[in-house]
């Protein structure tokens, strides 16, 4: 059903909100093979692809957004793929060596190419990243829906918690949590996680709140349906949208905040190659080895402008 | 206008209790030992005498239940005693407060930046009818947010103190000391201001009292200024009361990155040491500063707009 209904929106999509639209149709392609039944799902998709193609094309910098993901992806996946040398272990004699073909980033104080130890580092600040997004989706989206569906007294008393969350500077908050779980690359991203719970929370609700209201919850609502299947049927698909966009905005909001609390030195100890410790340890050399600091910090600059231009193009 | 500066605070104080027990929550309830914390903060060793512990246990409360605890710390902190630092040994709101100018020098003068070069990109960017001008001013606040502050800052070491040598790299006394770190710290919030502001001030542009004012045969410059500009920063005076709060968190960050001392880089160490009083502090002041920050935007809003009106009854609002 849902299916059919993008469908026509494809068709008749090239003068109406095409952003969005054509953002949805990038992630499209892939479930509609993995149940892609008629010939008429296939020649849409063919058009759709097509569209895509050309869409992307009209916006060069949403193209290059969209690589630096998946290269961000892939070498967090397969490190391999983009360099064959050890992030761990350095040859000393080749410290400090300038960038050059050899070593692309250069190579650090103890000879370790600072290359691979971005590549290697990606996988450890995805995965941050990743769980930050999810715990403030989940645990806001959560707090949000029973907020908004519940109502009454429990909207009160959950909006007013929220509240809170929200006058303690995120970075103070999650500074609190650090302290009391501890160093370490999920630690730090359950913190980052948390401190973004009260923005997800309250666009949960406001979405939940709009969507209740709508007629087609009332009629289903008055044919006798049971809360969970009005919840689960009727609200969630349809306040799931500006949720999931602010999830990807989110997320390079996430890979800055996890970074600063890596460079602060309360992410994975020491040879972890993590993206803000990168930039911590090239800090100690920033008179001598400029590379150190500057190329690391490059990676992570690309992947949240990456991040937030593919988030501008869901938001339309 | 009395009652509702009063019912503000009233609000304000209940905010703070709510930010107090949040952080008490969150600090004693997560696994995690306080106290072997405390007593390894101290010392080095892992293992402590557990006549120590217990010392401490008692020293600080803990061997009491969790309730009472509760209402002995609130009953402290609201006389304003946030009890001593661990690490020191100095009491908690004295550490602060020590540490407080150096910081509210930094965030001043940032979000004075932070006003100045965003506010201006967005009002130029919107004013020029140069295209390219107006694109690559424009396309600075997309950066501007993308980029980590503390890789800012190391730039900005790089090339201004290691190679142009007009700015010293640490430090904090004088107003040279001050440029590069304020810079770092405005750089995200301005970006912010200027997307916002030049959001406002399109939509603004197009309203039939713009149209209005050029009829009367206003300028360019004073339709954009005088009357656009006054309507539109009501959305960014919004974000930067919003703002405040991040700027002096965001000081934890800039005063490492520069060797600064002052309020982020105390917590930075509180952080460090798992200082639990001083982090609660901390965080108790964020959510003040926040809270301040707010009522001072409501009173600044009927003075741009003058349709606001400070209801007796809540918050401003229009007539």
């Amino acid at each position: 059903m849902s299916r059919m209904q993008s469908q026509s929106l494809v068709d008749d999509a090239d003068d109406v909100d095409a952003p969005a639209e054509a953002a949805l149709g990038l992630g499209r392609p892939l479930s509609t093979t993995a149940d892609g039944t008629g010939t008429g799902a296939r020649a849409g998709r063919r058009v759709q692809v097509r569209q895509v193609l050309r869409f992307l094309l009209r916006r060069p910098g949403l193209l290059l957004s969209a690589l630096t993901v998946v290269l961000v992806v892939l070498a967090s996946f397969w490190p391999d793929l983009f360099t064959s040398q050890d992030p761990l272990k350095g040859v000393p004699s080749q410290n400090f060596r300038g960038p050059s073909g050899a070593h692309w980033f250069g190579t650090d104080e103890l000879g370790r190419d600072v290359f691979s130890r971005v590549v290697h580092g990606a996988q450890l600040s995805l995965k941050a990243t990743i769980i930050a997004v999810l715990v403030s989706f989940v645990v806001g989206g959560l707090l949000g829906v029973v907020a908004g569906f519940v109502g009454r007294w429990v909207d009160d008393v959950l909006m007013r918690f929220v509240d809170v969350l929200l006058s303690i500077p995120a970075l103070f908050l999650s500074l609190a949590l650090v302290t009391a779980l501890g160093y370490g690359t999920v630690k730090v991203a359950v913190a980052v996680g948390i401190a973004s719970v009260a923005s997800f929370a309250r666009v949960a609700r406001a979405e939940v709140l709009r969507v209740r209201q709508a007629v087609f919850v009332e009629a289903s609502r008055s044919c006798g349906t049971r809360w969970y299947a009005v919840l689960g049927r009727h609200v969630l698909p349809n306040a799931a949208g500006p949720v999931i966009v602010l999830a990807t905005l989110d997320f390079g909001a996430s890979i800055l905040a996890v970074s600063a609390l890596s460079f602060l030195g309360y992410g994975a100890p020491p040879p972890a190659p993590e993206w803000g410790t990168l930039i911590s340890d090239g800090r100690n050399y920033l008179a001598n080895a400029w590379w150190l600091t500057a190329l690391p910090g490059l990676a992570i600059a690309a992947t949240v402008l990456a991040t937030n231009r593919i988030a501008r193009a869901l938001d339309g | 206008m009395r009652r509702y500066v009063i019912k503000r605070l009233a609000q304000a104080v209940g905010v703070l209790w709510a930010a107090y027990t949040v952080s008490f929550l969150v600090l004693d309830f997560l696994p995690g030992d306080p106290v072997t914390a405390m007593a390894g903060a101290g010392m080095d060793s892992g293992d402590v005498h557990p006549a120590r512990l217990a010392a401490l246990r008692h020293e600080y409360g803990f061997d009491k239940p969790i309730l009472v605890q509760y209402a002995d710390y609130l009953g402290r902190a609201v006389r304003g005693d946030f009890g001593d630092a661990v690490s020191t040994g100095r009491p908690v709101t004295s550490t602060l407060a020590d540490a407080l100018p150096q910081t509210l020098q930094l965030t001043g003068a940032a979000l004075l930046l932070a006003v100045l070069l965003g506010g201006g990109l967005a009002v130029v960017a919107t004013y020029t009818s140069l295209r390219w001008l107006r694109q690559l001013l424009l396309s600075l606040p997309p950066l501007g947010v993308s980029v980590p502050t503390f890789w800012v800052g190391l730039l900005l070491v790089e090339a201004f103190s290691f190679r142009l040598h007009w700015f010293p790299a640490f430090g904090n006394d004088g107003l040279r000391d001050l440029v590069l770190p304020a810079l770092t710290l405005a750089i995200p919030t301005g970006a912010l201001v200027a997307q916002v502001l030049a959001k406002s001030l399109l939509t603004a542009l197009d309203q039939a009292y713009v149209e209005t004012a050029r009829a009367k045969g206003a300028g360019r410059w004073r339709v954009h200024v005088r009357h656009a500009l006054r309507n539109a920063s009501l959305p960014a005076l919004t974000v930067v009361g919003l703002l405040v709060g991040q700027l002096v968190a965001g000081s934890v960050v800039v005063e490492t990155v520069f060797s600064r001392d002052g309020l982020g880089r105390v917590t930075a160490a509180a952080v460090t040491v798992q200082d639990l009083p001083v982090v609660q502090g901390v965080v108790v002041f964020g959510a003040l500063i926040f809270v301040a920050t707010n009522l001072v935007v409501d009173l600044v809003y009927p003075l741009l707009d003058p349709r606001i009106v400070v209801a007796s009854g809540g918050r401003a609002s229009f007539a």
